[in-house]
């Protein structure tokens, strides 16, 4: 596990197989709740009624994940920040879900296969400054999507230094903290503290 | 020095110049380096600037980011959700 490091206006890292193919389904994950709960509730009955919506959500979505990477923007005026999500939330869907399809499509255009069957392969991603961003935005997300199913809170590192090896939430945590060190790299390397 | 001055909008007359704030909130998720960089890149602050808001958001939970109209501010709180950074707008004075 090395991490970014600098490569011209952009950055670049070698990944294992393994660790690509993580990274890979982290991504998917992510695209994948994003399209999933729909953005807007589908209170239409008639198909057409529906097809024609093209309004977004006013409320805060279900889903704790959905509600942290979508925060309501007025805390105190639900009708402004109705209004605000309205005219935000899907635009801010999709250049979240591509963030994460770029990450998709370069590990792959790098050489992951589709389905990962053979050891010893080695993955060398070159980033560009606009695909820096991309996979920075993306990591967030993806940590941001970790650490609330996890329910990290500030200073608990103790806490999930004490789980068991073998408790589940262990291997979710150190999953988070590789995305993490995976960040501090990127943003190092495009910084110029690398 | 400016060619040519523009007629005042009527808003601009009757109320303050920056009449709302962007604020950014603390989280146990993104890391200081990160927060600092958006700062940096996205309101073009200095460095040293990037970083002062940075702690403050660290150490005091939340810091004012950014003030203006509140269409540029609903601007830039959309561009900080891009971010997955916690942000809120409220009027200045508030």
């Amino acid at each position: 596990m090395s991490g970014f490091v600098p490569r011209g206006q952009g950055a670049m890292a070698t990944f294992s197989g393994f660790e690509a193919d993580l990274l890979r389904s982290l991504a998917s994950q992510l695209v994948e709740l994003l399209r999933n709960e729909a953005a807007v509730p589908s209170s239409a009955t008639d198909p057409l009624e529906a097809l024609l919506d093209f309004t977004g959500p006013t409320t805060e979505p279900d889903d704790p994940v959905l509600a942290r990477l979508f925060p309501t923007a007025y805390p105190d005026d639900e009708e402004a920040a109705g209004e605000f999500r309205r005219f935000t939330e899907g635009a801010l869907r999709d250049g979240k879900a591509g963030n994460a399809a770029a990450i998709i499509d370069q590990l792959e255009e790098a050489g992951l296969p589709p389905e990962l069957e053979e050891d010893g392969l080695w993955i060398d991603v070159e980033l560009d400054t606009a695909q820096v961003n991309a996979w920075m935005r993306s990591f967030t997300d993806i940590r941001l999507a970790l650490a609330t199913r996890l329910g990290v809170e500030e200073g608990d590192e103790d806490y999930w230094r004490s789980l068991p090896d073998d408790d589940p939430r262990t291997h979710v945590h150190d999953i988070y903290e590789w995305v993490g060190y995976l960040q501090e790299t990127l943003v190092a390397s495009i910084s110029g503290d690398a | 020095m400016p060619v040519e001055i523009e007629r005042p909008e009527a808003d601009e007359l009757t109320s303050p110049a920056k009449p709302w704030v962007t604020i950014v909130w603390n989280d146990p998720v993104n890391l200081m380096s990160y927060v600092t960089y958006v700062f940096q890149t996205y309101f073009g602050y200095p460095r040293k600037k990037a970083e002062k808001l940075m702690f403050e958001v660290h150490h005091d939970g939340k810091s004012v980011v950014s003030a203006g109209s509140r269409e540029e501010m609903e601007r830039d709180v959309q561009a900080m959700h891009e971010y997955g950074l916690w942000a809120t707008m409220e009027k200045a004075d508030s």
